[in-house]
């Protein structure tokens, strides 16, 4: 259960940068730490702070108008690189809840949504027009009911897929919600499959 | 019926039922387990009081946090951990295949080593699968013709509790291989070569199977460096149609099927291969045959040049994205507008990775270094991919050639490809890798990495500088 999406709004904090990879959003170092809470203190780490752990002040995410952002805009392929999905329980850690970019890295993409965060894909210019937005501190809005993005006096439409929008209102478990609605069909496909290709379950009968 | 393509059979027939909103239930056959992406996966199962579904379906392993070198002589490591950190991580794993009854490749064990080398090594990996582990670069294991791709730890927990994802059915992207190499172009200049022609996000929403002569010739390593190198170019699958090269490579490994379920099963697969008048998406032919070796040179895979290239000018650029990425690269790699590749002095060079860690690219640095010595102050250090890679190097004398010209020879381990272990580099330390990634800080804070080939980063080692392999032949 993640906490359900509802509105959101707030400022974004401006990257005007692509390929943002997870290893700049949660350095590999950090990776040692089990717990998933807490890690918001890490994100970005070595952009946020000097070797000696002193803020960078002119980093956008120490910089009062966007340090409490509940909306990132990125470049395109934001979330690139290793599976991590730290990436996203740092990011949402900081409290950002909404991240918009051309194109996400698909594994971060669909570790946001397990987490109650929505990646939302615009096209480049737009994404280009949003940036100047947030670097002016507009306020923007989010409804994912309407699927509707409002910053200033504009709207723009979004995609979804209907059931990541359905789980990510209502918070789901995807994996309680997949046990609940599909065991049956699971189990019945297994047979099939045994029957079919009985090398994959000779390890199962052997235990 | 339909012509179907590889990608289109393996997702057929894993689709456990249609979802409303155009996503599949996919059923997941094997899932690989290792220490630093699943501890969140069995506190979610644990919490939710589930049992694994069918736990002989995973393999569990330490790799990402291990140190690849121990006190002892004897090479064991368990109990010399010094950081407490990977200590515990490695501690709570053993608990954890432990209490939900995951089979383990232990710490000190013949199969240890990266995920991605010991499942193919076991026989885990096999055609005609569909194969997740909480590591991006999963797409390693498609060079069997398995249906392979990275995930986070929330899926991990759903897979054990349910063996099944809800995925959405990628686009498809055929890569055509022709030509005759260049005996010292590798898997991992074409690899290198093609991210940087359709860029780092060139590849998303697709998944790229390689076809052509030229993949045909390769062995199973090269075909396994190829598929993983495809999440650098944005794809979480990468595919090759199994043929008699993976039949080989896989016939009497431990849990590859054995008598008449072989043969049985080998049937099946030669069947997986894309039907001939199949559709693609998107087709890409690449000729190998007039390519040389790759270096990358800025922060993303896809910055990579040819080893006879300068490096790019951003005032040449016009304004936008390309320029804007250019100088930054340049400026956190430290290098100047238009100087020479060979020109470029490292303090390090790595050879390893799930990327590069295998036998034969060991046997491709020791062939350069035979003879050569590491030049001095560079710190050289070879990872084998996995105990097994190591035992092999080793009992063909390949860990002594290297020894004797300058190499560290280590145990396995991802080491100084993710660095979270003590394998990393200083702020502004040089490093030619023979790893997947470039990012900013990848191989420790501020260090600045260069993408290539075993055989190029051993004579780079041994030159001190990027240096032209073709120039080192025995």
């Amino acid at each position: 259960m993640s906490q359900p999406f509802t509105a959101l709004s707030g400022h974004a904090a401006p990257m005007p940068e692509e390929n943002i990879d997870t290893d700049i959003i949660f350095p590999a170092r950090f990776l040692l730490i089990t717990a998933k809470a807490g890690l918001g203190r890490y994100a970005f780490h070595d952009r946020r702070f000097d070797a000696n752990g002193a803020q960078i002040a002119d980093y956008v995410l120490n910089q009062a108008a966007f340090n409490a952002a509940p909306f990132i805009v990125a470049g395109a392929n934001f979330g690139s690189g290793s599976s991590r999905e730290q990436a996203v329980w740092a990011i949402a850690g900081l409290g950002v809840r909404c991240i918009i970019a051309a194109g996400f890295g698909e594994i971060f993409h669909s570790n946001c949504q397990r987490n109650g965060i929505l990646p939302i894909t615009l096209p480049a210019e737009t994404v280009t027009e949003l940036m100047v937005a947030a670097q002016t501190e507009q306020t923007f809005a989010v409804d994912l009911e309407t699927q509707s993005l409002t910053v200033g006096n504009r709207a723009f439409a979004f995609d979804i897929a209907p059931e990541r929008k359905l789980a990510l209102l209502n918070g789901w478990d995807e994996t309680a919600v997949l046990l609940h609605q599909y065991s049956g069909a699971i189990a019945e496909f297994e047979t099939r499959q045994k029957a079919s290709v009985p090398w994959l379950y000779a390890e199962d009968d052997a235990s | 019926m339909t012509a179907c393509t590889l990608y289109e059979k393996l997702w057929n027939a894993h689709a456990v039922a249609e979802l409303p909103g155009g996503e599949t239930l996919l059923y997941i056959d094997r899932q690989i387990l290792h220490e630093v992406s699943s501890p969140q996966a069995f506190v979610a199962m644990r919490e939710a009081g589930r049992r694994l579904r069918r736990p002989q379906t995973h393999i569990a392993v330490v790799d990402h946090a291990v140190p690849t070198r121990s006190p002892r002589a004897d090479g064991i490591r368990h109990g010399t951990i010094e950081d407490a950190q990977a200590a515990s991580q490695i501690a709570e794993l053993e608990t954890n295949v432990r209490d939900f009854a995951v089979p383990y490749a232990e710490l000190d064990g013949a199969e240890q080593g990266i995920v991605h080398v010991i499942g193919p090594e076991s026989g885990f990996t096999l055609p005609g699968t569909t194969i997740v582990c909480g590591d991006s670069h999963t797409t390693t294991h498609g060079a069997f013709g398995a249906l392979a791709f990275g995930i986070g730890a929330s899926e991990q927990g759903t897979v054990m509790a349910a063996q099944c994802l809800r995925q959405k059915r990628a686009k498809t992207m055929r890569i055509d291989l022709s030509g005759t190499r260049h005996p010292l172009v590798f898997a991992k200049d074409i690899a290198l070569a093609i991210i940087a022609q359709i860029g780092a996000d060139g590849a998303a929403g697709h998944a790229v199977e390689f076809t052509g002569p030229a993949l045909r010739s390769m062995s199973m390593a090269e075909r396994m460096t190829l598929c993983n190198m495809m999440i650098e170019a944005g794809s979480r699958v990468g595919l090759v149609a199994p043929d008699d090269v993976t039949f080989a490579f896989l016939k009497g490994r431990r849990l590859a099927p054995k008598g008449a379920l072989w043969d049985q099963a080998v049937a099946a697969w030669r069947d997986l291969a894309s039907d001939p008048d199949a559709a693609y998406d998107r087709v890409i032919e690449f000729d190998v045959g007039a390519l040389v070796p790759q270096v990358s040179w800025g922060t993303t895979p896809d910055q990579t040049l040819p080893i006879d290239a300068a490096l790019p000018d951003p005032a040449a650029l016009d304004e936008g994205p390309a320029r804007r990425q250019a100088e930054k690269a340049l400026a956190y790699m430290g290098l100047a507008p238009g100087q020479s590749i060979t020109d470029i002095a490292i303090t390090h060079a790595f050879i390893g990775s799930c990327t590069n860690g295998r036998i034969e690219d060991i046997r491709a640095a020791a062939a350069i270094a035979q003879g050569r010595k590491v030049a001095p102050g560079i710190k050289a250090i070879v990872v084998p991919g996995s105990a097994a890679t190591r035992a092999a190097a080793e009992a063909e004398g390949l860990d002594r050639i290297l020894i004797e010209a300058g190499f560290e020879w280590r145990l396995a381990g991802c080491s100084m490809c993710v660095a979270m272990n003590d394998d990393r580099l200083k702020p502004g330390e040089r490093c030619a890798s023979t790893s997947n990634r470039n990012f900013e800080g990848r191989q420790g804070p501020g260090g600045r990495t260069h993408l290539m080939s075993p055989a190029m980063a051993a004579a780079a080692a041994i030159a001190g500088h990027i240096a032209d392999v073709r120039e080192y032949v025995a």
